[in-house]
């Protein structure tokens, strides 16, 4: 067992933790305050290659690992996490159906220009009326000749403001419940296809989350992905894998508002002497850094997991649920020890604690995680 | 055509820390990252390559094992291929020296075009370029901040405190470039994994020695010796001359100026 990165991953981290700090940093606060994701740091983002890292370079993908891929959501979320979700959702939601369940033809219509940076994808799953309970969607994709006519609509969708490719669920046959549900490939300016404009939200305000509907959208057949009735494993899995990505944004998140939080209480004097010198002070960053330390290692367990082809299912689900905790507790911890200015919208340790909620909802709320670690371990 | 790039590791920090025996720097526990001005020079290399695909772009460092990591950096920029010169018996070389067991590499390759930063920022002396070209017997133009190529010269505009030179050299040449002279572009997750798929051979000094003579490297064969390294000591905080208009804030100035004989 080796707890060091080896020399690729570092240079990898240091690209990461390079551009993040020097590109995405500096728009960070802008972009929150604008509701609005920059179209120009998006596609910086796309040159360096952080849109395909887990993919083959056989489709142009970065031929990187998780491993690597979560040490990108973890510098890119320690600075802003509405770049992390969009990076997240696009490469192991998006991509990922597209590369496990995909055949050849659509790997080289989709997959390539998303991996390499042409493209942008997003997956829409959660309807108004089913979160949680995933197979509870409404949304039907009836076969007509060689198409598939979509209709329904779709909540929640990270990334459609401005996705190229759509990962859609709808059910194409209602009496088998779970199992009557497909996934299908949609794109951009198929006639019927609709997003509205993103909806006002708590926090990760920059990243681009619509609601989607689906009127009447005809797609060829081939655009199916693996079997008809395979969608709700399809979703299944992509959130699985989806799950560690997350709980690196949530690493990131709270690393970053520590970060923020030490290098301020290291300069703020009050009673004449730096708030650094009281022992509270001091035990709460032993405290949170010790917690972010113990996340980080779960994220890294189930990334490397998930590389060796061994079950990920609890240790993602693990991750994420610690993680997300972590990263809820030590944001407001970040902006307990900075006081006003903690508060204030000037600093951004406001803005990730309004972030940090999210991890603890999307991608599998903390309850759900919760029932698939209890489930994992047969406790009925 | 073939271009290689000398590229330095350096500590990243401003706090380098000395050996206060030998008054070398202490490498050991510091961070430390491939030299800003030779970052400029890779960018400005590859932008070459991007314009003409026949062009290949080679980083040469000379450095400590753990060196290898400026390379890596170098290739996952998008160079082609790299080459660590590294041998105990290199260790101590200053910068005379370091030039002489940089050419002989560079000698054994036959490259079109040599470039290198201007300097590093831990020695800051600015000497490697020059002296390797020297020891190579090719011409050298130096503060460089365009480059461009021709059929067998390449054109160069050469930045001093007081005027431009508009330089052609005969290739093969070296080319010290300024850091103004190119923004290093980032490396790409797919450069990161092709940096670790290449080898990065390692030349020590049995493959150069037919080239360098003994008492030409290492600490015996640097004539440079430090006598002591020490922070630059502020000076006095000058005459503050306050409530004058414009007009006479400049001829006090220059009266000032006159009375120390500067003007």
């Amino acid at each position: 067992m080796d707890f060091t990165l080896s020399k690729q991953h570092q240079l990898q981290q240091q690209l990461y933790r390079n551009f993040a700090q020097t590109e995405i940093k500096p728009l960070a606060s802008e972009m929150d305050e604008a509701e609005e994701f920059s179209q120009e740091l998006l596609q910086k983002m796309q040159a360096v290659g952080l849109f395909g890292i887990p993919y083959s370079a056989e489709y142009g993908g970065g031929g990187g690992d998780t491993l690597s891929y979560a040490l990108c959501m973890e510098e890119v979320s320690k600075v802003d996490a509405s770049s992390g979700i969009t990076i997240s959702v696009h490469t192991s939601l998006c991509c990922y159906c597209i590369n496990e369940y995909g055949n050849e033809e659509q790997k080289q219509k989709y997959l390539r220009p998303l991996v390499d940076g042409g493209k942008i994808g997003c997956y829409s799953l959660t309807e108004p009326g089913a979160g949680s309970d995933v197979a509870g969607a409404v949304s039907t994709a009836v076969l007509d000749g060689d198409e598939y006519v979509i209709n329904g609509a779709k909540v929640f969708t990270t990334n459609s403001g401005f996705a190229d490719v759509f990962v859609v669920f709808a059910i194409t046959d209602r009496e088998k419940g779970a199992r009557g549900m497909s996934a299908f490939i949609v794109e951009k300016g198929m006639p019927g296809l609709s997003v509205s404009p993103s909806i006002p939200r708590m926090g990760i305000r920059a990243a681009s989350n619509c609601i989607v509907t689906y009127d009447g959208v005809r797609v060829p057949a081939q655009n199916r992905l693996a079997r008809e009735g395979d969608g709700f494993k399809v979703a299944m899995t992509a959130l699985d894998a989806g799950r560690i990505g997350i709980g690196a944004q949530a690493v990131g998140i709270a690393q970053g508002a520590l970060d923020e939080a030490i290098k301020y209480v290291k300069e703020r004097k009050q009673f004449g002497k730096p708030i650094s010198a009281f022992q509270n002070t001091q035990f709460v960053i032993a405290e949170m850094q010790t917690k972010i330390d113990a996340a980080r290692l779960m994220v890294h367990r189930a990334a490397v997991a998930k590389d060796k082809k061994e079950p990920i299912g609890s240790h993602a689900a693990m991750a994420k649920l610690f993680a997300s905790d972590v990263a809820n507790e030590v944001t407001r911890a970040a902006v307990q020890l900075m006081g006003g200015y903690g508060f204030a919208r000037e600093y951004s340790v406001e803005r990730m604690m309004r972030d940090a909620k999210v991890t603890e909802i999307y991608e599998g709320t903390s309850e759900v995680m919760k029932m698939v670690i209890s489930g994992i371990m047969k406790i009925k | 055509m073939k271009i290689a790039v000398c590229v330095k590791q350096v500590p990243d920090t401003t706090e380098v820390r000395l050996d206060p025996k030998t008054n070398t720097l202490i490498r050991e526990g510091v961070p430390s990252m491939v030299n800003p001005n030779d970052k400029a020079a890779l960018e400005v290399a590859l932008r070459l390559k991007d314009a003409d695909s026949a062009i290949t772009v080679t980083a040469v460092c000379m450095g400590p094992p753990q060196a290898d990591v400026a390379l890596r950096e170098a290739l996952a920029m998008g160079c082609d291929s790299a080459t660590l010169i590294s041998a105990r018996e290199f260790g101590g070389s200053d910068t005379y020296a370091t030039a002489a067991i940089i050419a002989a590499e560079l000698k054994r390759k036959d490259f079109d075009l040599i470039i290198t930063g201007r300097q590093a920022i831990d020695g800051e002396t600015a000497q490697v370029g020059p002296q390797t070209a020297e020891r190579l017997g090719i011409p050298q133009v130096s503060y460089a901040e365009d480059i461009q190529l021709k059929e067998k010269s390449v054109v160069v505009r050469r930045r001093y405190e007081d005027c431009i030179h508009m330089i052609e050299a005969p290739l093969p040449c070296l080319i010290t470039v300024l850091p103004e002279i190119a923004t290093p572009r980032y490396m790409t997750v797919r450069g990161t994994v092709r940096a670790y798929a290449t080898e990065v051979p390692v030349v020590t000094f049995e493959d150069l020695k037919s080239h360098l003579n003994p008492d030409w490297i290492g600490l015996k064969g640097s004539p440079t010796s430090v006598v002591k390294l020490f922070n630059k000591q502020v000076k006095g905080k000058g005459t503050l001359l306050t409530g004058l208009s414009e007009d006479e804030a400049v001829s006090a100035i220059v009266r000032k100026l006159d009375e120390l004989a500067i003007i």
